[in-house]
């Protein structure tokens, strides 16, 4: 089965599947990012993460954010697969894969991706550490929101 | 008419369900669903100005219609991605 651009999966995140998955063209830059989950959160000591999604939602939101990624740096491809479930310490939460003809487009469309991702993507973190386990809770997803879909637009081309 | 309601993370806790069937006389908004809710949840009404709502799995607003058959969900603040070191976003309960 071929391996898509966007994916939400309890499965293991495979980098290298999602780089063989962009189209490939004349591009001569790829960038990546990998969320990992750290060991420390605001001085707590983090047993394991869990994340939770409305995965028909996510997938939409997920192919939004390539899209409006294409649109921004038009000869960029991007592809975005997050993770669900229990995740221990140092796995792979998410991952992004931008290919461009050139390389200040790759990362910004990977930097863009990430960012977006945290804002509307319907994803929810449970932490559990030592002593006990909290709802982690971000942004209010709103994928029309002009001002936070701009402040991620900033954050990719600072 | 009959109505799924889907929760999430906090709001699925505190309904003890991530899925629960509602009737609700027509017509219905997002809003009507979300007062029923609140009426039997009281907990959830912290939740009003933060969370986000989705008819059939696309976003929607609280004065969207609601039909016959439809799914609404509701979706607190969400935190998927990766987080900065000591970013303190853990607005979230403590237990």
């Amino acid at each position: 089965m071929p391996v898509p651009l966007v994916a939400v999966t309890p499965e293991r995140l495979d980098l290298q599947a999602l780089v063989d998955a962009l189209p490939s063209g004349e591009d001569g830059a790829i960038a990546s990012f990998t969320g990992i989950v750290r060991d420390r959160n605001v001085g707590r000591r983090v047993l394991y993460l869990e994340y939770e999604a409305y995965e028909p939602l996510a997938l939409k939101a997920l192919a939004r954010i390539i899209e409006e990624a294409r649109e921004a740096w038009p000869s960029t491809q991007v592809g975005v697969h997050h993770r669900t479930g229990r995740l221990e310490i140092g796995e792979a939460s998410v991952i992004i894969a931008a290919a461009s003809p050139h390389r200040a487009d790759a990362f910004a469309a990977c930097r863009y991706t990430i960012e977006r991702v945290k804002q509307i993507v319907p994803i929810w973190k449970r932490e559990h550490f030592e002593g006990g386990d909290v709802w982690l809770e971000g942004a209010t997803a709103d994928p029309d929101d002009v001002d936070a879909r701009e402040t991620a637009l900033r954050t990719a081309c600072a | 008419m009959r109505v799924t309601v889907r929760l999430f993370a906090r709001l699925r806790e505190m309904a003890g369900a991530g899925e629960l069937v509602r009737n609700v006389e027509p017509p219905a908004t997002v809003l009507t669903i979300w007062r029923g809710l609140v009426a039997e949840f009281p907990a959830m009404a912290e939740y009003e100005r933060s969370m986000s709502v989705a008819v059939n799995a696309d976003y929607a607003r609280m004065s969207a219609p609601v039909r016959d058959g439809d799914e609404v969900a509701f979706l607190p603040p969400v935190s998927g991605g990766h987080d900065e070191a000591g970013s303190a976003l853990s607005r979230g309960s403590v237990r």
